[in-house]
């Protein structure tokens, strides 16, 4: 055991660097507020053209092959650049169960694309009726007399960037028959130009446009759009799922928040004396700061168990908990900090390209928003109580 | 970076693990700690056989060279059995105190002793008004010609009654609570004019106070630099925060397992009580805090051979970490055990005995928050 980072490993954070260096500013520091879809996309086209979008894929579809020492570096340095982040939705959602469980013309049809950024997905799990309890899921498609086409009908929503999305994949109800709920899902990706789909924004408290309600109205998915089997969509999903929750940990970014969150403290006055000075305040970060570490050494061993052999299983879950929790108390903190100049909302004026000057400090700017919407954080991918009930279950076998 | 065992670290932890298993179960462990001796004094010759006690120490003294790491995985199966002997005071501590900062003759002598089983080491750091100030010395080591005389009272020395040597912090200049003028020196129980008082402690260990009435050292009995000791001092108690948070993972893991065990078969209105979510969901947390402190435990232990800041706040983020786990651990278990939890015939309460004091060992989390803090500064 031990914690030393070889030549190699140097040259490579080196690499990184260099790399990261050539980020335009306009992509940087924007990690913290929101971006645009064309920012988005330049950035997602700058790591492709590198070759690392895609850490944790096998290398024959376009992984880097990178050891567990390389990809934390990768990740402590993107935080450390604060550039944004590449969205999970393709790389890190369907595209697992694509090359597990696809055909090949699958893999080949949709793995590059995703790779380049060509394709934007989105993810059509939940629904007005299908939360926490996913297995409920009502949207159902129908095989055409033929069998050639699905005929798709129903509601996903919380669907996150669908309004940019040009695919989406989803859990439907293919046997509303089947003994078990679970039994009678299939997993199946949808053209967004399809005839029948129709996209509604849902406004989160944060004043952002961030996810969607997305309705399904007989539209034709052809057969072959399908992964693996008819009615077995639930055992690729939970691969999908845990798959979602190894990055959802978010460690080096909320390490490079807690330096913001110091940094702000160490300007904001309280009786004349900074805010980092006093003690109440400040046993808040450090205990912060504590769980972090934990936090930073569970995933360095999770991910050392997966370059073992050992996939991301039900232990997930605990980085998902954690990082959650780490996150919701560093927008808290934030939010405590900056004082007074946590009020102004000016919505989307914030969005890089704006030109006005700001109201209050420039470290206030967005952190009531940004606590608002990191709400979410132990709501989405399965609750944190739907966490706990798969600890309960599939570690503690309660 | 690297997070897998080495063969010796294996053979090490089945070693100690093999040995809790066979020879410490409960009924054992409780006639052991209420047994005139307060230890098993054959038991310690047996890891001195085993090798358990030449761990750390160069192979130039009769060690095996072993690594932090292998202290680690040594302690967390001491704590899953309850271990009393006094491994963490006298080879982690003696131990350290002897390799950082000991001389020639000392390592020549009082190692090999150690490790043969024969030399029981009780550090005594604490006194009764210091609180976790490892500089805040009322005992005082004045200068006689070629040696020191010692006076004053230290606290708490766990193992004490069980000692062949104390080594004792005490103020050679300064004021009382300067850095500078902090002295350590390695003293013989017999030597004239040190009494102890020993006693059990509530975890079932014994400890010592110890009096020092005009007690003559000479000046071979140092250890370290006059004057300069408070940083070995420091090293050495971070390296024993680092074997007591292993240490603490093997009590969790017992208060953890032990607990989701009995949830299993205890029955309340016609059902296991480990089928409530309300339960589950304390239980999970409690498994989360567990690994949490694993993850800092391994930390802590990598980074003891880091610059003395790092190393300061590293020891200081997990005695944080593992004083709140485990009181949220220990106050839980024995909450699910329900009644059973608070009777003495029951393992849990033991466990949650111990790493309720374990909190206060080495400083805790209020002490270690405030270091930790100071130090980020």
């Amino acid at each position: 055991m031990d914690l030393n980072f070889t030549p190699e490993d140097e040259a490579f954070r080196a690499e990184v660097r260099a790399f990261l260096e050539s980020v335009p500013p306009h992509l940087r520091g924007v990690s913290r507020r929101e971006l645009s879809k064309e920012g988005q996309l330049e950035w997602h086209r700058m790591v492709f053209k590198q070759g690392w979008v895609a850490p944790a894929w096998p290398k024959e579809y376009g992984g880097t092959g990178w050891t567990t020492t390389q990809r934390y570096i990768w990740q402590e340095e993107n935080a450390a650049y604060e550039v944004p982040i590449i969205l999970p939705f393709g790389v890190t959602m369907v595209a697992p169960v694509i090359y597990s469980f696809g055909s090949e013309e699958q893999k080949a049809k949709f793995l590059p694309r995703i790779l380049s950024g060509e394709d934007w997905w989105c993810q059509g799990y939940s629904e007005p009726g299908a939360g926490s309890d996913l297995a409920s899921v009502r949207t159902k498609a129908e095989l055409t007399e033929d069998g050639k086409h699905y005929i798709v009908n129903g509601q996903k929503t919380w669907t996150t960037l669908a309004q940019h999305a040009d695919w989406i994949f989803c859990l439907v109800r293919t046997d509303p028959n089947a003994p078990k709920r679970q039994m009678g899902i299939s997993f199946i990706l949808v053209d967004m130009k399809t005839p029948g789909i129709e996209v509604k924004p849902i406004i989160t408290i944060d004043g952002g446009h961030e996810v969607n309600d997305v309705f399904f109205t007989d539209v034709k998915v052809p057969v072959e759009n399908r992964i693996g089997e008819e009615n077995m969509g639930w055992t690729y999903a939970k691969v999908l799922l845990s798959h979602e929750r190894t990055g959802i940990a978010g460690v080096a970014r909320s390490k490079k928040g807690i330096e913001r969150l110091k940094e702000v403290a160490g300007q904001e006055l309280l009786d004349g004396v900074p805010l980092s000075e006093d003690k109440g305040f400040m046993s808040k970060v450090t205990e912060l700061e504590i769980d972090l570490t934990a936090l930073e050494f569970t995933e360095l061993r999770t991910l050392a168990a997966e370059s073992a052999g050992k996939g991301p299983g039900p232990e997930s879950s605990v980085l998902k908990i954690k990082g959650s929790e780490i996150q919701q108390r560093l927008t808290e903190l934030t939010l405590e900090a900056v004082g007074h100049y946590g009020f102004p909302f000016l919505g989307d004026e914030q969005l890089d390209g704006w030109n006005e000057s700001p109201i209050g400090p420039d470290y206030a700017i967005g952190s009531a928003p940004s606590y608002y919407n990191t709400r979410k954080t132990t709501i989405y991918g399965g609750s944190n109580e739907i966490q706990r009930n798969i600890i309960a279950k599939m570690i503690l076998g309660l | 970076m690297d997070f897998s065992f080495t063969e010796e670290q294996t053979l090490l932890r089945n070693t100690v693990e093999r040995f809790v298993q066979d020879k410490y179960d409960f009924e054992t462990r409780a006639k052991i700690i209420k047994s005139d001796d307060g230890w098993r004094k054959d038991y310690w010759q047996q890891f001195a056989e085993l090798g358990i006690l030449a761990a750390p120490f160069d192979e130039d003294h009769g060690g095996l060279g072993g690594s932090a790491i292998d202290i680690m995985v040594m302690m967390e199966e001491l704590g899953k059995g309850l271990v009393v002997e006094p491994f963490l005071p006298t080879v982690v501590l003696g131990g350290g105190f002897l390799r950082h900062g000991g001389t020639a003759a000392h390592k020549a002598e009082v190692i090999p002793a150690v490790i043969g089983g024969e030399c029981v080491i009780a550090p005594a750091y604490a006194e009764p008004r210091g609180r976790f100030n490892l500089a805040d010395l009322e005992t005082t080591a004045k200068k006689d010609g070629e040696g020191y005389v010692l006076n004053g009272h230290k606290a708490v020395a766990l193992g004490g009654p069980w000692a062949d040597k104390f080594i004792i912090t005490a103020r050679t200049s300064g004021g009382q609570r300067d850095e500078q003028g902090v002295t350590v020196f390695l003293v013989d129980k017999n030597t004239d004019g040190l009494s102890t008082r020993d006693y059990p402690t509530v975890d079932g260990y014994r400890a010592s106070e110890v009096m020092l009435d005009n007690v003559k050292v000479s000046a071979d009995a140092i250890i370290g630099d006059v004057d300069n000791g408070l940083e070995l001092v420091e090293r050495v108690m971070d390296e024993g925060i680092a074997a007591l948070c292993a240490e603490a993972c093997g009590v969790m893991k017992q208060l953890v397992d032990k607990t989701i065990a009995y949830s299993r078969e205890r029955k309340q209105f016609g059902v296991a009580i480990g089928s409530f979510q309300v339960l589950q969901h304390r239980m999970v947390d409690m498994y989360l805090n567990y690994e949490q402190s694993v993850s800092m435990t391994y930390m802590v232990n990598l980074k003891l051979g880091e610059d003395a800041t790092e190393r300061k706040k590293a020891a200081s983020a997990a005695k944080v970490q593992i004083g709140r786990a485990g009181k949220f651990i220990g106050q839980n278990a024995v909450q699910i055990h329900g009644g059973m939890g608070i009777t003495e015939e029951m393992d849990v309460g033991h466990y949650f005995k111990r790493i309720t004091m374990i909190d206060t060992q080495f400083g805790n989390v209020d002490h270690h928050m405030r270091r930790y803090a100071a130090l980020s500064e």
